[in-house]
């Protein structure tokens, strides 16, 4: 399950396919929409939620609030039914979702939407074998990014917020639990273990320590004068 | 063996992340990370980073929430949660997990009201709930009056604070004051000795036309900046501030208001018991004058023990027992966190 783009999105694998995938664009409902979409692709798949061996959530880089949905879900999820639970980076699994169609660029960037003018962003190289991450997860504004990644053809939704600023649009905009699910399974088959399900923030939280106790009677005389 | 409901309660609509079961009126848990330390130079709740802390939190504590029970998940007959209100992104955290847990789990939802499971909350300390019940809910973020004439289902708001939480008034008096954050134990703490009339500080919302407009309704802005005044007035002439007289005249003042509208609403309704809860009700003062008060009025007075008075899963807990046996219908899995849900929807 992911939720760290405009897509909420749940998907189940047997070890070898994806058996059923949802996603639903709304970056406004996460907490509404992921657990009734993991119950709708679990039925789809024939399966109880008991029959889940692995649960894995998207890491991001994304936007926190939502992040945190998919993180808590998986995570939770997985210790009710006694299921191992694991992180994949969100961005990784954009770059394998790619991968997987066949018609990945032997490099390319991926981007996708930090809000405040700014992209959270990764470069991959693709191979015969799947996918590797050369540089970030990162945030940055886009003309910040060095100037050859900005050459790079773009999966995400970077090229379509920010016009001129990437190389040629490919590939998927949001990210696709089944392609999450996929990584992870091949990774998992491959005698990998998951990283934990921990939150890839990126930025830390905006806060101010709290400035000296402002005098009101000071104020007083300030209003005083106006 | 009890036949009464086992239902685990999950709180993260501020900054403690709270696990807490019970079975029918019997608290068998009661677990909770506080981010509280991670906020105190920032001199009040940062969003952003109590919502970090409840993700970090919420597995463990519900790890020893089951643990500390001794109960597996999969025994648990329903899952309540926090719904509202809270902040936003914090409600989620905790909201989420409750989905997850009672889909996976194949137990119904209950999405509550977290002011209203602050007086549920007394039924693990002090047995079922007179109904009705009149309760004073006093935290960092809350301020009301309620009547309720059935916890599971007919909650009335007759008042709330119209600007500052009386939680809020002592963090920020602790600041003018030079104490830490949170102001509420390190205002009473300094208060101990000092004179609680020594001071006239002001009383907001309890003469006149305000009385007539907002006769169960509090203010706590006033009695802050009377405070600030007074302490201003003192250093500019170069004298040393009474610290215990100022915090105890400070207490005297939002204790005063308190417990004097609970009072009133009390009589104006019939009623004859009285509740207190919240972070605030485990301030000394409003405890004796509360006691005291409601001595002279023969109003019975409850106020659930320190630990359960602050923001805890075990309170969410207890009001989901109530709605399980009294058969309420159970939330949708499609439900949000709803971060200014009104007092008279006990449940979403």
């Amino acid at each position: 399950m992911d939720t760290s783009t405009s897509a909420v999105t749940a998907a189940v694998h047997d070890g070898s396919a994806v058996l059923a995938r949802r996603g639903v664009l709304d970056v406004r409902a996460h907490a509404e929409l992921l657990t009734p979409l993991v119950r709708d692709v679990l039925a789809e798949a024939g399966a109880a939620p008991s029959d889940v061996t692995h649960v894995v959530g998207g890491r991001g880089p994304g936007p926190f609030t939502g992040l945190r949905v998919g993180l808590v879900t998986a995570e939770t999820f997985a210790f009710a039914v006694g299921a191992t639970s694991g992180g994949w980076g969100s961005l990784d699994a954009m770059a394998h979702g790619l991968w997987l169609t066949g018609d990945a660029p032997g490099r390319f960037v991926v981007a996708t939407d930090a809000r405040r003018k700014e992209v959270y962003w990764a470069v991959f190289a693709a191979g015969p074998g799947g996918v590797v991450r050369e540089a970030g997860p990162g945030v940055e504004r886009p003309a910040d990014l060095p100037a050859d990644v900005r050459e790079l053809p773009c999966a995400g939704r970077g090229p379509g917020l920010y016009p001129g600023m990437f190389g040629p649009a490919v590939g998927p905009l949001d990210v696709d639990a089944g392609a999450l699910a996929d990584a992870a399974a091949r990774h998992l088959s491959a005698g990998g273990a998951l990283p934990p399900p921990r939150p890839d923030y990126l930025r830390r939280p905006d806060a101010v320590p709290q400035a000296a106790v402002k005098s009101v009677t000071a104020a007083d005389g300030r209003r005083g004068r106006r | 063996m009890s036949t009464a409901p086992l239902v685990l309660g999950i709180e993260s609509s501020c900054d403690e992340t709270g696990v807490g079961i019970v079975r029918g009126e019997t608290l068998l848990a009661h677990e909770v990370a506080s981010s509280m330390d991670q906020h105190a130079r920032f001199g009040g709740v940062v969003p952003e980073i109590a919502s970090r802390a409840h993700l970090e939190a919420m597995l463990p504590t519900l790890r020893r929430a089951c643990d500390t029970a001794g109960v597996r998940p999969g025994d648990v007959d329903a899952i309540a949660v926090t719904s509202g209100p809270g902040l936003a992104g914090a409600l989620l955290v905790g909201l989420s997990a409750a989905k997850a847990l009672a889909y996976a789990l194949d137990k119904p939802l209950y999405g509550l009201n977290h002011l209203v499971a602050h007086v549920a909350v007394d039924i693990l300390d002090h047995g079922p709930l007179p109904e009705p019940t009149m309760a004073l809910l006093v935290s960092g973020g809350h301020t009301n009056l309620l009547l309720v004439r059935d916890i599971t289902s007919d909650v009335v708001s007759l008042g709330e604070t119209i600007d500052d939480a009386a939680g809020e008034a002592y963090d920020k008096v602790a600041r003018i004051l030079g104490l830490p954050y949170p102001g509420g134990p390190s205002v009473d703490a300094a208060a101990a000795g000092g004179d609680p009339r020594a001071i006239a500080f002001p009383r907001g919302l309890t003469s006149g036309r305000d009385l007539e407009r907002h006769r169960w309704d509090f203010s706590f802005s006033g009695l802050k900046t009377s405070v600030a005044r007074w302490v201003e007035a003192r250093r500019a002439q170069g004298l040393e501030v009474p610290v215990a007289d100022v915090a105890a005249s400070f207490a005297e003042a939002v204790a005063d208001v308190l417990v004097r509208k609970a009072i009133d609403a009390c009589r104006a309704h019939g009623v004859t018991d009285l509740q207190v809860g919240g972070g605030v009700a485990a301030n000394s003062r409003l405890r004796a004058l509360a006691q005291e008060r409601c001595d002279e009025a023969g109003i019975g007075l409850r106020v659930p023990r320190l630990g359960l008075c602050t923001d805890n899963g075990a309170m969410v807990a207890a009001l989901g027992a109530q709605l399980v046996a009294r058969g309420r219908p159970p939330s949708s899995l499609s439900i949000g966190g709803d971060s200014s849900l009104p007092v008279q929807h006990v449940t979403m």
